[in-house]
């Protein structure tokens, strides 16, 4: 169904960015790119102000850590109304250096967005204009989406806690 | 003591114009739910706004990491509890869009039926608080019996009311009774009439419109950017909604319009949710109508659908089944989804994300009120504290679906 979309976003990115793709792919029939992080702010703004691939709504936006635990992502959802047509954009960068552009000077609806990425995740967003934690306490310094912080075993029963009786 | 001798100013020229500072919340009763806003007033005027959230985070997407895809459910349920039913059916179908699984047409039309009888409930408590925010008690009392009956459905199908988990992957739990149905048919026939009487009191009114008309409004252009979704979009005159744009749950077998608004403002927030019930209604009726006779209420999916209790203690396949069901131990297929249906307040998407395990690698909720709330300190920004109020009532933000 998609085939004509991923094929035209294909071709329309290499040609404007040579080797900023790493991988796409049309599973469920949901075109997904994954793009260099040097290159993500340009491929961004070059898919919302681009005539015809319009994609002038930013659906979603989302932290993502890979099963390594060495790398981080950042997971864009974008539509463009007008056609129908969504895309999937991802990017991965090492967890030591969380560092990208921000997309708020391109929608301005990404500012909570990616306040909630940097709260789970940890993603630092250059350029974003007030970056602090929105749904976790401001004194939280852990960033408690990532894996290295696992949920409580429910079963344990090395803790002596009288107030809840665990 | 040296501090409180600055407060009185030494001579006249010392007297500088000074905003004041209003907390508007944690826990106010014009703000219904938990929402703190700093304000910075010029008198009555709002010269800025700075939202705090947060206050209700319960650790949805954590929390989904450790359970099974079944157990799930309960947590969608208090995203935007005012529609529940809706929240678990968009999960509901993006399992059996991971597990490319197909639902008999009967299920699909039992859905709709469900999802719209929410989406009257979530419109209607809104669309009533308004009225109460600017003063008028009476719509809210005379139509909120109305939300009661549409409990009562949800209670005759799955016996919860408010927080429901509704429904399974794969279908519905069981076949609807025939209370059921009565009520249901009770609801289409008797809801037009209070719901005329609700529109009565309020949509010409004189005081009402002085009161909304032009309050809080947003532009098109402003929307969009902030991404908005659902009525809020609408009413600022843009037609995008999901059930039309990208059909689910075989919406395109129905026959209904979108209203739109055109200035974006409190009114025509009011007056799309208004419609919108309006076609609620007309798309039960046809559901109710075409619905398909001798199909199953459920997908033939015995992996995650629970069987029927004289089979597991007969059966040894149901009873592996019912075992691995229950303990969670079902693997699903590797694979990254998006769905989204039309929530209450609009897009509600989840994104999956699934390694085989049996618990999903990563699950996150597109929550349309966490997404459109950052605009509201944009858009009270230059009018009066009680304006801002019935804007924050005409947005309906829910405090669930805001924080997860």
């Amino acid at each position: 169904m998609n085939e004509d979309v991923f094929k035209k976003l294909n071709e329309k990115i290499s040609a404007k960015f040579p080797d900023a793709i790493e991988a796409s792919d049309l599973a469920y029939d949901f075109p997904s790119f994954t793009i260099k992080k040097d290159n993500i702010h340009d491929v961004l703004e070059f898919l919302k102000n681009d005539e015809e691939l319009n994609f002038h709504f930013l659906t979603d936006l989302t932290g993502f850590q890979t099963a390594d635990e060495k790398q981080l992502g950042v997971i864009y959802h974008l539509h463009n109304m007008l056609k129908n047509i969504r895309v999937r954009i991802r990017t991965y960068f090492d967890i030591n250096k969380p560092e990208i552009p921000t997309a708020t000077d391109i929608w301005p609806g990404a500012n909570w967005m990616e306040r909630e990425t940097f709260d789970f995740y940890g993603v630092r967003f250059k350029g974003h204009p007030k970056l602090k934690r929105i749904l976790n306490v401001d004194e939280m310094d852990i960033f408690p989406m990532r894996k290295e912080y696992p949920l409580e075993d429910q079963s344990r029963d090395d803790k002596d806690d009288k107030m809840f009786g665990r | 003591m040296s501090k409180k001798e600055n407060i009185i100013p030494e001579s006249e020229e010392t007297i500088e114009k000074e905003y004041s500072i209003l907390n508007l919340g944690p826990t106010h009763p014009a703000t219904h739910g938990i929402f703190q806003n700093i304000l910075k007033m010029d008198g009555e005027i709002i010269h800025e706004a700075e939202p705090t959230v947060g206050y209700i985070h319960r650790a949805f997407e954590k929390l989904a990491e450790r359970r099974p895809y079944n157990q799930i459910t309960p947590i969608t349920d208090r995203l935007n509890y005012c529609s529940s039913p809706i929240n678990n059916m968009g999960w509901h179908m993006t399992v059996e869009k991971l597990i490319g699984c197909t639902v008999p047409k009967r299920v699909d039309y039992m859905r709709v039926i469900i999802m719209e009888l929410a989406r009257i409930a979530d419109h209607l408590v809104c669309n009533s608080v308004i009225g109460v925010d600017t003063g008028a008690m009476t719509g809210f009392l005379y139509i909120f019996q109305w939300r009661e009956k549409i409990y009562d459905i949800y209670e005759s199908i799955c016996g919860a009311r408010l927080t429901t988990n509704i429904g399974r992957i794969g279908g519905f739990e069981r076949e609807w009774s025939k209370t059921t149905w009565d009520q249901i048919h009770n609801f289409v026939k008797e809801y037009p009439k209070a719901l005329k009487e609700f529109a009565n009191l309020l949509e010409r009114n004189k005081i009402f419109m002085d009161r909304t008309v032009n309050c809080g409004p947003i532009s098109a252009k402003m929307a969009l950017d902030y991404s908005f979704t659902g009525p809020n979009l609408r009413a600022a005159g843009v037609d995008y909604d999901v059930r039309v744009a990208t059909p689910y749950s075989s919406y395109q077998d129905f026959d209904f319009i979108i209203p739109i608004g055109t200035a974006g403002d409190t009114y025509d927030r009011f007056m799309v949710r208004q419609e919108e019930m309006w076609q609620s209604l007309k798309i039960i009726e046809q559901a109710i109508k075409n619905m398909p006779k001798d199909q199953p209420f459920h997908a033939d999916i015995p992996e995650f659908y629970l069987p029927p209790k004289e089979e597991v203690y007969n059966n040894m396949e149901a009873l592996i089944y019912h075992f691995k069901i229950v303990m969670g131990e079902t693997e699903v297929p590797k694979g990254e989804v998006y769905h989204c249906v039309e929530g209450g307040n609009g897009e509600l998407g989840f994104y999956l994300v699934s390694d085989g395990g049996r618990t999903p690698y990563r699950l996150h909720f597109r929550r349309p009120c966490f997404i459109y709330y950052q605009a509201y300190s944009e858009m009270v920004k230059g009018i009066m504290l009680s304006d801002a109020i019935i804007t924050m009532s005409s947005m309906n933000v829910i405090a669930g679906e805001l924080d997860a």
